[in-house]
């Protein structure tokens, strides 16, 4: 047992610290909440791709740092602090070079992981659609096998990213026969070929968090396939918990957290600073424990994986109980506030930049991607507890 | 980064498990529970040969030289099995705080008592205010050429009733600030002018209250420093908060599983009850609450025997638990149905001793307040 990380560890936490510093004296970001997600800048991407930091997991022969996943969770764990706008590589970087890495071709790899390391690549997922949310083997989007290519037509909508990607990855049905999880494949497709239409979808608070995506007949060439035709989710299983697993589900909102605080510290009523009210200070603390939980959770997850098994159920547990945190955060941070809280980024007498009701709003949505929060229960029950919902 | 047992240590808990599992079935802790001792002496003696109560003390005074992060391993499983012997009361409140602060010839002459099984050791902190800071320690002991005289009450103090020692925490002078001026004593608690009642507890676990009635103890006796001992004390009830946690992991883990199997045995509506998803989510939830409590606890246990500050985490730790374990037994039993209620079910021994290690060595209240110091609010 230790609960410490190395001296290598503290010295790279040190250095992505001291990058994500001048970067913020140069003006250059923000920190603000799920900026892992919605924070496009191609410069950022492109100066963290510079130091290595897109791959640090991959093996050493494409082009990866050949880390384990605590470094790369350490990686995360500052830009998430930060509040730093990482969304052109994240989802690249988190989950769709590792399917690559683990089902995709020697070509595919030669072709796609190098744009993705130099954070060139910005890959939407194309999962969920209007009939197919938590039940993603619904999918309804169909690529039909024609020649030397599929024929992709259909709808898929949440994604997020979706009006800056430039790969959109696929769900798809390739065998409208089979029974519905054993007919669907995966894909990485470009956006810029023909046949395809993007439009915007606005989230409640206000932000283009998401594109619709409506696929016309599109002419993809086969190569796009990743891994076997018709094991698609079974290769998705693994990837979901991935993109389960990460301190971007305990930390989207960490930014408010840091600001409450110092507000808290710094606001004064009745003579006395805000932190001093005893229900105040019962809240805030409430808080830091819950985070700190919530954050050996999510690095037991790292730890499995370095371990070689799939987090499936740990990635579950940690996800659910930390969506839970960030909502416990934003409405705490509200309550703080009292009527300020209402006042948006922008306007005459904000404080803390408005973090606190984008927050509250934008959380609504944390327990329901990748992963609703039941769903994941029922991960956590049945592959973790082995109660099963069959009779 | 690893937050697994050494192999050697997973070994350790297999052993205290079966151990545990064949010597202290539920019906001896009800015996020890109804009894008025409240322990074996054959099965403390069993445990000393085990080398248990000295596993943290250096050779020389009879020990094993094992870390604090193996002690937690036992507690760990003696929360488990509820088991009522007092090595709590004996070894994490009597043999490390004279580990940690005795003078070499305190050392010498208790420590192996204690790790042969030969003395019982509590300690007599809490009076009837109730508290854990300094300014409730109102005992007071009054020096009379080389002895000092202490009178008052303490309260809550552990197997007091079948101690040989106590450690008193009294205070021997009044000063401004109120961790100046408190000292410890270590107490034959067999000599004239104690008297014992023990309290009627929900888990039979043998609170007393101690009334001391001008006892005479030698200054030799202080432990550590005149007026000096809150530094000590704080120490005790922190490394006491991380060792009830440990417990209750122990307890909160075998909970989960009891309920978890009678969720897939109990049919109701033709079927087993654990396929309702809603039964499903409860144990989802309580899985949780116990990985979170175990890792909580396991870092703040890491620290502690890592000889590393570890203040904050035990905060977390045990604010975290308090919570966690109420839920966990809030789960449990509403899946158990009224059979969990009954005192005929093993269920109710974890609850009525889960709700007392909350209350122990501060509740989550007490340690939400040290993390918020901790964040400098
Ligand atoms: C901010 C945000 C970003 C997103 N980004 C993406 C993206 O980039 N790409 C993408 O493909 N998708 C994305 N999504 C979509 C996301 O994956 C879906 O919202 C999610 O899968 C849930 O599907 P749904 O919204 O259709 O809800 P539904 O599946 O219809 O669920 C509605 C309710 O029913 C419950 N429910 C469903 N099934 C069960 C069950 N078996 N047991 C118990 N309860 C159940 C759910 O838990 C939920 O409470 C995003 C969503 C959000 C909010």
């Amino acid at each position: 047992m230790d609960f410490r990380f190395t001296k290598e560890q503290e010295k790279f936490r040190q250095e992505v610290r001291g990058f994500l510093e001048e970067e913020l004296r140069q003006g250059n970001f923000e920190p603000s909440c799920d900026a892992w997600i919605q924070g496009y800048s191609p410069e950022f991407t492109r100066k963290v791709a510079q130091k290595g930091w897109i791959g640090l997991t991959w093996p050493e022969e494409y082009g990866g740092q050949g880390h384990s996943n605590v470094d790369r969770f350490i990686l995360t764990e500052e830009m998430l602090r930060y509040g730093a706008p990482a969304a052109c590589h994240w989802f690249a970087d988190r989950q769709i070079g590792g399917s690559i890495l683990r089902y995709g071709t020697e070509e595919q790899k030669k072709e796609l992981l190098p744009k993705i390391l130099r954070g060139e690549a910005y890959i939407g997922l194309g999962m969920s659609e209007p009939e197919a949310g938590s039940d993603l083997a619904a999918v309804k989007t169909r690529a039909t096998e024609d020649g030397d290519d599929y024929i992709l037509d259909g709808q898929k909508m949440w994604t997020s990213c979706g009006m800056f990607m430039n790969y959109i990855y696929l769900v798809a049905r390739t065998d409208p026969e089979a029974p519905k999880h054993r007919g669907i494949s995966e894909f990485v497709v470009d956006v810029s070929l023909p046949g395809i239409t993007i439009t915007p979808t606005i989230d409640i608070t206000g932000s283009q968090a998401w594109a619709e995506v409506f696929f016309d007949g599109m002419r993809i060439p086969k190569k796009c396939l990743i891994g076997e035709k018709n094991r698609g989710f079974y290769q998705i299983v693994n990837q979901l918990a991935y993109e389960r697993a990460g301190l971007e589900r305990l930390m989207a909102n960490y930014p408010l957290f840091d600001a409450i605080i110092k507000f808290a510290k710094e606001t004064k009523r009745m003579g006395k600073s805000l932190s001093q009210d005893r229900l105040i200070r019962y809240k805030l603390a409430q808080l830091q424990v819950e985070f700190e939980i919530g954050r050996l959770l999510t690095y037991r997850v790292a730890l499995v994986i370095d371990k070689g098994s799939t987090p499936t159920v740990e990635a579950a547990m940690a996800k659910a109980y930390s969506t839970t945190f960030e909502q416990h955060l934003a409405s705490t941070a509200m309550e703080i506030l009292g009527l300020y809280g209402q006042v948006t980024a922008g306007s005459k007498w904000v404080p803390i930049l408005g973090m606190a009701p984008h927050s509250y709003l934008g959380s609504k949505g944390y327990s329901l991607q990748a992963g609703a929060s039941e769903v994941l229960r029922n991960i956590v029950a049945e592959r973790g507890l082995g109660l099963s919902g069959k009779l | 980064m690893d937050f697994a047992f050494s192999e050697e240590q997973e070994m350790l808990k297999k052993m205290a498990r079966d151990f545990l599992s064949d010597k202290c079935p539920k019906t001896l802790v009800k015996e020890m529970e109804e009894d008025e001792k409240g322990y074996s002496p054959e099965l403390w003696q069993e445990m000393a040969d085990l080398g248990w109560m000295g596993l943290v003390f250096p050779e020389k005074y009879g020990g094993s030289n094992m870390t604090f992060l193996d002690l937690a391993v036992l507690l760990e499983e003696m929360g488990r099995a509820c088991l009522s012997e007092p090595f709590f009361s004996t070894v994490i409140l009597g043999g490390l705080p004279i580990l940690d602060a005795g003078s070499e010839k305190q050392k010498q002459e208790y420590l192996p008592k204690i790790a042969g099984g030969k003395a019982i050791f509590t300690l007599a902190l809490t009076e009837p205010s109730a508290q854990y800071n300094p300014s409730s320690i109102a005992v007071k002991a009054i020096a009379e050429n080389d002895d000092f005289i202490i009178s008052g009450t303490k309260l809550f103090v552990p197997n007091a009733h079948i101690a040989d020692y106590l450690l008193c925490v009294v205070r021997t002078s009044q000063q401004a600030r109120a961790e100046e001026g408190v000292t410890i004593f270590i107490v034959d608690a067999k000599g004239p002018g104690i008297s014992y009642t023990v309290l009627k507890t929900i888990a039979n676990d043998k609170l007393c209250e101690v009334v001391f009635d001008k006892v005479r103890v030698s200054k030799e006796n202080i432990l550590g420093q005149l007026d000096q001992g809150w530094s000590v004390v704080q120490r005790i009830v922190e490394r006491a908060a991380v060792a009830k946690c440990c417990e209750m992991v122990g307890g909160m883990q075998k909970v989960l599983e009891m309920t978890v199997d009678y969720a897939k045995e109990r049919k109701q509506f033709d079927r087993p009850i654990g396929s309702f998803q809603i039964i499903q989510h409860y144990c989802s939830n309580m899985a949780t609450d116990v990985d979170g409590s175990r890792f909580g606890t396991y870092q703040a246990a890491w620290m502690l025997s890592e000889g590393l500050p570890g203040t904050k985490e035990v905060a977390i730790a045990k604010a975290w638990i308090g919570e966690a374990s109420e839920r966990v037994i809030g789960f449990a039993h509403q899946i158990h149905g009224a059979i969990g209620v009954t005192m005929d079910h093993d269920l109710q021994f974890y609850t009525r001793r889960l709700k007392a290690a909350q209350l122990t060595f501060g509740g989550a209240d007490f340690y939400r307040e040290i993390v918020a110091q901790e964040m400098e609010l």
